[in-house]
């Protein structure tokens, strides 16, 4: 019996044993499943084997289609194979899943349960993805925590061998898969003695083999399929045998008993909630605590939900129950109840021998991630206790539509004393929680207490919030839900004091820790008034530490990770302070060692200078501040802004009613504008005397909060003193005055701008025209300058010249402050799309970045002009987006199509001038669109007065005579992958739509993993041992169609060819493809300098500029034209730049000296190709011969 | 044809030795000057300050932007284990001794006093028959006298070379008040060689695009004239085997720093410029010189045109007028 302990989490406990259980693994990301791909692939890439000796096999595929028919293969073949995955990606294997199921093959998929796309996305848990996939035939094991996840995915792999049916092994998503506990680890013997070698042959041997052929897979008729299908019966009614022996013999070895169906509270218990997942946890704590008060009341915990034992089911619940009430993690509109709900009605029916039949209720919860606590039971169990229970009803929120919702008493909590609760609030990436782990880890591992760590993120990816919840105590864990009555609070972030309400969660007489510039002393006036309160109503003792100073000293930077764990150890007690300071070095030896001493030194620096600096401070008796709350939007936002979104930056979205939201996913745009982050500490200031008016700082904002206006003097009254301007330089423009002013409460301090800035100061060339400055000292000066900017009237884009980036920067653009890193790669290039064509746009957008910095709540970044006009944007799934924007092309087109034989057929009563004028617009520039745009306002002034069916059609689709441009945006992984099938097809269409690849070489949100368009040699997760094969060429695949514009740009290397290229790709009449190069966090490299990189990366020749323009094809030119240089300088100047090359060098030298070669063969290669390509001959009607 | 030299209790085939280039960052490199004909091989230096820059670089890198946004917890696999730059050289040294037969002497550049101690252990474990400490640093506190960075330079030098047990050898600059104040107290200090000197690259403006830019000028024969002088004027005062670096682009060059006292003679920008190979040529045309000069040995030449045995001893101290010294003579006469 394995005897280790170790704190993990739920995917690393479960990833540890599918890989040491199979020989194949077929992976793709997706959250939050994507962990068990990367330990897996990590751990090949360091030849580990598995229990046989041999290192599995990890692939990636291209989706999770790929995935599934991969692993159907390698089962095929006899293989031990499995795969992890998540929500939509479950959905794509079903296919799969159906043949390898009636195929009865061994197989176990690990499954991260996750909400599907509905009316939003949602990365968070419940079981709605696993329950789609209840009639595949594959047999569903649920886990409720992080030992049965590791515990699961064995007796899973030892059932499936013998009874022949695949098994998806599932636990809650983020709750099970990210929470870290401490567990007692399973060992090699363990998995030997399940693992029975009889059947791993047998599987093997019902492989496909040219030494025993035999055919699988026939088509079937009529006749048979039938009674085929039947056959599979007897290894269905054996299967929950199977299982339960499996875990009987897991029980043996390990001494921790599971059954299929397991009931925990009162033997003589009246009331039983049943159900699965992580919420057993809470239940049964809950069933304790109230047995424990003379309660009857159970709880029945269904493991294996598929096959449906319904006798084991019915016979583990107490024959004294009165009332059920069957919850189910998941929403079946429409159906007669959720699934489990209806197969426990069934299970009942059919084989309930007690005296009285139950009351049956069936109950929705916990859909998202949302927090399912002992409150919410107590609520249920006090819904069976009625007369007539509530059915189908929901807990958990507040539904004041359909009234479904039980009342809960969030008072009720039943944390005992013995555990100790520490909440802390950090900034994102300031290492908080990493910290946090390995306090956790240190506890853990050093003492005998149990641990339980789990981390809630923000939805931006720039300046977030964290928030680490970590229970300590003697007795192991069972509280799946976040703290509400906290000992320990901790705010490693003071600039969120005054925004968010951290204290209401601390118990009487807790512990308060800040991280605060301000000293014992000083601190107390510089609290808001409602902090100062609850820190004297609930006596907590509160302690200061200036973290950022100590941090600075030791070498640290800005990361206040250790400092702060030094004193979470000093005050809390949890472990004798000397040992916590010696377990903390400890550990950073461990940590940081393989990294390099200095780190190491300059961890060990930071403790030891923490506590001298830890200071407590002696509360006053009464409140005297006179600093409040700041408000999460301003009071002139909105209502709907106001009421709903406000609420969600707050961080009380939870207690939003239903009736507060659409019914239908549509939320209204230009959202950000109201939501001040005030995350910069610095940012840019503008010296007008220096600046040259080019423009770049504006184009490269990947926030747009550096604006350009030109405008006519007499518009600067009422300017502050402050507000700087300067006449133009542009002499087309002679006359007018110009600024460039910074939003200074929606910068993020990336710096891109003062990097691209060309202007300098004569005499001090170590400042620009573009200069980074403290923001506080300036920010309510700017603020004022800023809404006195927006006030004036925008450049008039008649008269804007789009193709000088000086001039067209001036055009506003409609997409701006989203949650994007700060000086992301990809932004700039959406926002251009927005200043050129925002107000005639249609956007589709596949799932990842772009989807999530463009359209998560609370606050969106697609914004509208003063005419009300901006982009309308839409999400579909990451693998369909270029379908889903052909389809909008496709009913515009028809839309515009009806308009026009509407137009034609009601042409005696509009006018022939105006009709024609209509018909024929020429709408190719800004000038025709406008005029287009009059004539439809017109048009519509007449329909008014005409009563006919088709002028009331016209007038409904009038606005379609406007020209629609349909952008497709997505990023790498599906334009490469996922989805490049359907952008295959809709290239080849010829339909006019416009498709921004923003290239970042990695599937950047779900945290850089491998796509096709990495480049070789990087390093990535899924290639940790550096990508062995070049990148895909996906512009020449596109170029080889003849009738599509492809392009390639880096706006950082040449700005003036990508402007041209957005220009001249909209203005093609059929398909065109932008392939943009996008820095990346991912990359490794130095946000505020990136575009240097990929300045770097064009002159290495590692990236190509050009463009291919079929116009010019029939003009008899060369269709390819090369904006960029031939190499002039060696590849490897470019790939010492950035961490994913040079961590190759610093794992694997000799695979980095051999790939980085290859990569450089790579570039002169291409080089060649497109050089002749780009400067052969033309002739007429591209015959390719010269003219 | 006698060119065997010694070099820190070595005794070397010929003086010509390979020093700190990027010709020495493989195996293969290395064997290729020993092909060549290189006495010994001096390998390129191993930075401190690059190394701990290295490793703050790679920790920023994997912890940047992580643990902030749910989807993406981190952006880098976490490898098991990295190979720093100091274990990718101390790998070198053993890959090197073990495919070629001359001597090789580590480099080092030390920025902490323990660290130079602890590196130079490192190398010696790692089988380097001797280890040269290249003192470059440049000194812009302007409250640190030139007695105090002297004497910090003296306590490296002795500290590494009570530390371990192969020879140890000073690259040092021509920047001390008194050089051979200097060159003394090294040679007290334990160096067993002095090489001199260490060339230091000069930063340049760049005037398109106003920039300050490292810019490496390889040496000309012009620079051998400094160590040449001090070889010449240290010959016979100090115990320290003297290495001339600087300048020497073939076997003329050599023949030159040898008969000014010189124990070997090292090459890096002509070897760059002309390719390993070019050792050989110089080992000819020094061969053919003493030929011609009917030298039989390197022995023989050594020291023959230092201050203490040149015709006139203050020609090496008086370079900047001696034309007027010249004209001056022969009127006396």
């Amino acid at each position: 019996m394995g005897t280790q302990f170790m704190t993990l989490d739920g995917n690393e406990a479960v990833a540890r044993i599918a890989y040491k259980l199979n020989e194949v693994i077929a992976i793709y990301p997706i959250t939050p499943s994507s962990a068990m791909g990367e330990w897996s692939d990590e751990w090949a890439a360091s030849d580990m084997p598995n229990l046989w000796g041999t290192i599995p096999k990890v692939v990636e595929m291209q989706s999770e289609a790929g995935a599934a028919g991969t692993v159907h293969g390698a089962l095929q073949a006899g293989s031990l194979t499995t795969t992890f995955t998540a929500s939509q990606g479950l959905l794509l294997m079903i296919p799969n899943m159906y043949k390898i199921a009636g195929e009865l093959t061994a197989a176990v998929f690990h499954v991260a349960a996750r909400s599907l796309a509905a009316q939003g996305l949602s990365i968070f848990g419940d079981h709605s993805d696993v329950m789609q996939v209840r009639s595949t035939g594959w047999g569903l094991l649920s886990s409720a925590s992080v030992q049965e996840a590791h515990d699961f995915a064995l007796i899973a792999q030892a059932a499936t061998l013998k009874a022949r049916v695949p098994f998806i092994h599932f636990f809650d998503g983020f709750r099970t898969s990210h929470e870290v506990a401490r567990i007692q680890l399973l060992d090699d013997d363990d998995m030997r003695a399940m693992m029975d070698d009889e059947l791993i042959f047998a599987h093997h041997r019902r492989g496909l083999s040219p030494e025993h052929p035999f055919i699988r897979g026939t088509a079937q008729n009529p006749d048979v399929y039938f009674q085929a299908r039947e056959t599979v019966n007897p290894f269905y009614n054996a299967c929950p045998d199977i299982v339960q022996a499996a875990m009987d013999q897991f029980a043996g070895l390990t001494g921790r008993q599971y059954h299929l169906y397991e009931y925990y509270g009162a033997p003589d218990a009246e009331r039983v909630i049943v159900l699965m997942g992580s919420g057993c946890e809470t239940a049964q704590e809950t069933a304790n605590y109230l047995n424990a008060q003379g309660g009857k009341v159970g709880v029945l915990k269904v493991r294996l939900y598929r096959p449906f034992d319904a006798e084991r089911f019915v016979n583990a619940l107490p024959k004294t129950v009165r009332s059920i009430a069957i919850m189910d993690r998941t929403k079946e509109p429409g159906g007669a109840g959720e699934p489990m709900y209806v197969d426990a009605i069934t299970a009942l029916h059919e084989s309930w021998q007690g005296a009285q039949f139950p009351v049956v209720v069936g109950g929705r919860y916990g859909l998202s991630s949302k927090e399912f606590t002992p409150a919410m039971v107590m609520a249920i169990f006090d819904n069976l206790a009625e007369d007539k229970p509530r059915n189908h009803f929901t807990v958990g929120i507040t539904d004041d539509v359909g009234f479904t919702s039980l009342a809960v008493d969030n008072s009720f909590s039943i944390e005992p004393d013995s555990v100790v609760r520490a909440l802390f609030y950090g900034l994102g990436a300031d290492g908080t929680v990493g910290a946090n782990k390995n306090s956790i880890k240190i506890i853990g591992e050093n003492t005998p207490n149990y641990a339980q760590g789990y981390f809630v993120y923000d939805s931006k990816k720039s300046g977030s919030m964290t928030v680490s919840h970590l229970r300590f105590g003697p007795e192991p864990i069972r509280a799946p839900y976040l703290i509400t009555r906290a000992n320990f609070i901790a705010c490693h972030q003071p600039t969120f004091l005054d925004r968010f309400d951290m204290l209401s969660d601390a118990v009487p007489g807790g512990v308060f820790l800040l991280n605060t510039v301000f000293g014992p002393n000083e601190v107390w006036s510089t609290l808001p008034r409602d902090v100062q309160e609850q820190i004297i109503d609930r006596q907590l003792r509160f302690y200061v530490i200036d973290a950022l100073k100590v941090a600075r000293e030791s070498g640290m930077g800005g990361r206040i990770n250790t400092v702060m764990q030094v004193c979470f150890f000093a005050i809390s007690g949890v472990l004798p302070r000397e040992d916590a300071i010696n377990a903390i070095k400890h550990s950073i030896e461990k940590t940081y060692g393989r990294k390099g001493e200095e780190v190491v030194a300059m961890n060990l620096k930071a403790v030891d200078n923490t506590l001298e600096n830890l200071h407590v401070v002696q509360v006053p008796a009464f409140v005297s501040s006179a600093v409040e709350m700041i408000p999460p939007v301003p009071a002139t936002a909105p209502a709907f802004v106001q009421g709903v979104l406000g609420t969600m930056i707050a961080r009380h979205g939870d207690i939003i009613p239903v009736s507060a939201f659409p019914i239908d996913g549509t939320y209204p745009s230009g959202t950000t504008q109201y939501e001040k982050r005030n995350l910069a500490t610095e940012i840019p200031v503008w010296d007008p005397e220096v600046c040259i008016q080019c423009g770049k700082c504006a184009m490269v904002c990947p926030h747009a909060v550096i604006r350009i206006k030109a405008y006519e003097p007499a518009a600067l009254e009422g300017a502050s003193d402050s507000f700087k301007h300067v006449p133009t330089r542009d002499h087309e423009w002679a006359g007018m005055e110009y600024t460039i002013q910074v939003a200074p409460e929606d910068c993020t301090g990336c710096g891109i701008c003062v990097d691209v800035c060309p202007a300098r100061n004569k005499s001090m060339l170590n400042l620009k025209a573009l200069n980074m400055a403290p923001q506080p000292p300036i920010r309510e000066q700017e603020v004022v300058n800023w809404d006195f900017f927006l006030g004036l009237p925008e450049t008039d884009r008649l008269n804007i010249k789009t193709t000088s980036i000086r001039q067209q920067q001036a055009q506003q653009p409609l997409f701006e402050f989203s949650g994007a890193c700060a000086g992301c790669g990809e932004t700039p290039y959406i926002k251009l799309v927005t200043q050129l064509f925002g107000d005639r746009t249609v956007i589709a957008n596949a799932t990842g970045c772009s989807s999530i910095y463009g359209g998560n709540l609370p606050t969106t970044p697609y914004t509208s002009n003063a005419d009300g006009r901006g982009p309308a944007w839409a999400n579909s799934l990451f693998e369909d987006n270029a379908e889903f924007g052909y389809g909008m092309r496709v009913a515009l087109d028809k839309q515009a199509e009806q308009a026009v034989e509407l137009l034609k057929a009601l042409e005696g009563d509009i006018g022939g001038v105006l009709t024609h004028a209509l018909l024929e617009a020429d709408q190719r520039d800004e000038a025709g669109i406008h005029e287009q745009r009059e004539r439809v306002a017109l048009l519509k002034e007449k329909l008014v007065d005409m009563a006919s069916p088709e002028a009331k059609r016209l007038a409904e689709l009038a606005d379609a005579l406007i020209k629609r441009d349909v952008w497709i945006i997505g990023g790498d992984g599906w334009a490469y992958d996922i989805g490049f099938g359907g952008l295959d097809h809709v290239l080849a269409s010829g339909r006019n739509v416009n498709v921004l690849v923003l290239d970042t070489e990695v599937y950047s949100n779900t945290g850089g993993q491998m796509s096709k368009s990495t480049p070789r040699s990087a390093v990535a997760k899924f290639a940790a041992g550096g990508k062995p094969l070049a990148k895909k060429d996906l512009g020449l695949i596109a170029m080889t169609y003849g009738n599509v514009y492809v392009a390639r740009v880096a706006m950082g290397a040449k700005d003036e060819q990508t402007l041209r290229a957005f220009i001249e790709a909209e203005a093609y009449d059929g398909p065109s493809l932008i392939i943009a190069y996008s820095h990346c966090i991912a990359h490794g490299i130095d946000m505020r300098t990136a575009l240097k990189n990929q300045k770097a990366a064009v002159d290495t020749g590692q990236w190509l500029l050009y463009r291919y323009n079929p116009e010019r094809e029939t003009r008899g030119e060369n269709p390819l034209m090369l904006d960029s240089r031939a190499p002039k300088l060696p590849l490897r100047d470019y790939l010492q730049m950035e961490n994913r090359f040079k961590m190759l060098e610093l794992t694997n030298p000799d695979s980095a000296a051999s790939l980085f070669e290859q990569a450089q063969q790579d570039v002169t290669t291409r080089w060649a190709l497109y050089d002749y390509l780009a400067s052969r001959p033309f002739g007429p009607n591209g015959s390719g011969q010269g003219a | 044809m006698d060119l065997t030299t010694t070099y820190l209790g070595y005794t070397l085939r010929s003086p010509i030795v390979a020093s700190a280039s990027p010709l020495s960052e493989t195996v293969d490199g290395i064997r290729r000057l020993e092909d060549a004909g290189a006495g010994a091989v001096v390998m390129f230096s191993l930075f401190e300050e690059q190394l701990r820059l290295e490793q703050l670089s790679l920790n920023h890198h994997m912890n940047f932007g992580t643990e902030s946004y749910s989807e993406a917890l981190s952006y880098f696999p976490e490898p098991q284990e990295f190979k720093t730059s100091s274990a990718k050289y101390l790998e070198l040294i053993s890959k090197a001794k073990a495919h070629v037969s001359i001597p090789i002497i580590a480099s080092l550049n030390g920025t902490t006093p323990g660290n130079w101690v602890k590196y130079a252990r490192q190398i010696e474990h790692a089988g380097a028959d001797g280890l040269e400490l290249n003192l470059y640093s440049i000194p812009t506190d302007p409250d640190l006298s030139g007695a105090q960075i002297e004497q910090m330079d003296i306590d490296t030098v002795s500290a590494v070379c009570s530390a371990v047990g192969i020879p140890v050898a000073v690259k040092l600059s021509p920047f001390f008040s008194n050089m051979a104040n200097m060159a003394k107290r090294f040679d007290e200090a334990g160096a067993r060689a002095l090489v001199l000197f260490n060339r230091f690259y000069q930063p340049d403006i760049d005037l398109e695009t106003l920039e300050v830019k490292p810019n490496i000028l390889l040496s000309t024969p012009q620079a051998q004239r400094l160590p040449m002088r001090w070889i010449a004027i240290l010959f016979g005062h100090i115990q320290a085997d003297m290495a001339a670096t600087g300048g020497i682009h073939g076997g003329l060059d050599a023949a030159k720093m040898l008969l000014a006292g010189a124990t070997v003679t090292m090459m890096a920008s002509a070897l760059l410029r002309h390719g390993s190979g070019h050792i050989a040529t110089a080992e000819r045309e020094l061969i053919d010189w003493m030929e011609t000069h009917e030298y039989t040995s390197v022995t023989q030449m050594r020291g023959a045109l230092s201050q203490r045995h040149a015709e006139d001893p203050a020609a090496y101290e008086r370079a900047q007028y001696m034309k007027a010294l010249t004209y001056y003579k022969a009127v006396q006469r």
